[in-house]
């Protein structure tokens, strides 16, 4: 069979039958299995952990993590959501704006643009801190924010036909789009982004639309920030994970009902072989990575028995798709970098608390020592 | 939104700066016709009707003062 696959430990397969899944939790861990050693360690972990790249384009990157835990995968994938920092408009000033868009809600809606730029220039800039109430003022520099101006006014244009109907031949700049975003360097940003300007990701997103008389002028501010604070930020469009889908077939299913079997499936999920013995049509496993797992061939009583559908508990087919500012494929990059630099904290500052937990019992013991006149410890 | 209106911070040296569609020292005042969508000029004492239409009621214009909001 083509597919490696069928032949895999049964402890590593979630079962998914026609009413119930079955082993969803994993079982590699100390104390579950008698006399087997399932406690972790990093070179068993490099070992066994692989990664394999489907496809890889700026905007979207599809690959596997095998032998990896569920936590960590969602660790990865909930960092990507939330923790991976990117630039967003964050502040906006309207000095006009005449068209029917309320000022509030053509603020949310150019917060929610997909900027993009020079990416190390990018990386470099600094957080741009809100002062707290009652703090002075903080100004913004050229290291923590970007200017973005955004001018339209929309005009008749003249010698239209009375009859016409056609916006693009009536008014002049009547939609306002996000390529009509102009970047206004500050400083440094001259040099740093002279190359690669800040702009929106997709040219083509329709901001607000004008008829004649209407103006929008306004100004904004972006800033540097992360998924958590706001849906903006978020660098993905989505990060997204499922496992593998296996499917294995116990008994042969010739000819006819061949068809019939590979038809419960999405193109390609089944193959056909030649039976050795007959030379009949034989319904194989081709690419199992493309099945969505509907369970559409359970439903079937002419194929009960002849098949077990599962999934692969720790075979992950990692999505990813970049909302433009970064490429996909550096956006996991940066959420293992993350993940590391917390643990780095988390030790760290274990350390410190054990550290003063056990200073703190040391001066508890002395003092106690001293008020019963007990000197005997101090020579 | 509430709060974003009350971090509005009017603009250094705003005392000086004109008002909608006022020009700075004459009193003139501009307005947008109800009926015809024209700008009408009018001083002050002058009566409040369209110099084109004769209609009768203006709209003030929007003012041109900086708005901070959050793009939130």
């Amino acid at each position: 069979m083509p597919s490696s696959t069928q032949n895999i430990d049964q402890r590593r397969v979630v079962g998914v039958e026609a009413e119930i899944v079955t082993n969803v939790t994993s079982t590699d861990f100390p104390g579950h299995w008698p006399n087997e050693d399932h406690s972790w360690d990093i070179n068993k972990f490099k070992q066994s952990f692989k990664v394999v790249f489907h496809k890889n384009s700026p905007l979207f990157a599809e690959f596997d993590l095998i032998h990896i835990d569920a936590s960590i995968a969602n660790t990865f994938r909930r960092i990507l959501l939330a923790e991976v920092a990117t630039l967003a408009i964050e502040t906006v000033y309207v000095s006009n704006n005449t068209s029917i868009i309320q000022d509030e809600v053509l603020s949310h809606r150019l917060g929610l643009i997909p900027l993009t730029g020079d990416k190390a220039a990018l990386r470099a800039m600094k957080w741009y801190t809100k002062a707290a109430p009652g703090e002075a003022a903080r100004y913004p520099t050229d290291e923590d924010t970007i200017v973005l101006h955004l001018r339209a006014a929309c005009e008749r244009l003249p010698g239209a036909k009375k009859s016409e109907t056609d916006p693009d031949k009536l008014y002049k700049n009547h939609s306002v789009h996000a390529r009509d975003l102009i970047f206004e360097p500050a400083g440094k940003q001259v040099q740093t982004f002279a190359a690669n300007p800040v702009r929106a990701a997709n040219p083509d997103i329709l901001i607000a639309k004008l008829r004649p008389g209407q103006e929008i002028d306004v100004t904004m501010h972006c800033v540097k920030g992360i998924g958590q604070d706001h849906a903006k930020f978020s660098p993905v469009a989505t990060a997204s994970y499922r496992l593998l889908p296996l499917i294995k077939i116990k008994k042969p299913i010739l000819g006819r009902a061949a068809e019939r079997f590979a038809a419960c499936f999405p193109k390609g999920v089944i193959a056909f072989e030649a039976d050795p013995n007959t030379g009949e049509k034989m319904a194989v496993v081709g690419n199992a990575r493309n099945d969505t797992v509907s369970r559409e061939v359970l439903r079937h009583e002419e194929f009960k028995g002849f098949v077990e559908l599962g999934r692969v508990r720790d075979h992950f087919i990692f999505s990813i798709e970049s909302s433009g500012q970064f490429d996909a494929d550096e956006l996991f990059l940066s959420a293992v970098a993350t993940l590391k630099a917390k643990c780095t904290y988390l030790k760290r500052d274990t350390q410190r608390m054990l550290k003063k937990q056990a200073l703190d019992a040391r001066s508890g013991r002395d003092q106690s020592r001293l008020k019963r006149g007990d000197r005997g410890w101090m020579e | 939104m509430s709060d974003q209106r009350e971090s509005y911070q009017p603009p250094a040296g705003g005392a000086g700066r004109s008002y909608a569609g006022a020009s700075a020292a004459s009193g003139t005042m501009h307005y947008l016709c109800a009926e015809c969508g024209v700008k009408v000029a009018i001083n002050k004492g002058e009566p409040i009707r369209c110099k084109e239409c004769g209609h009768r009621i203006l709209y003030k214009q929007r003012t041109k003062r900086m708005v901070q909001f959050e793009a939130r």
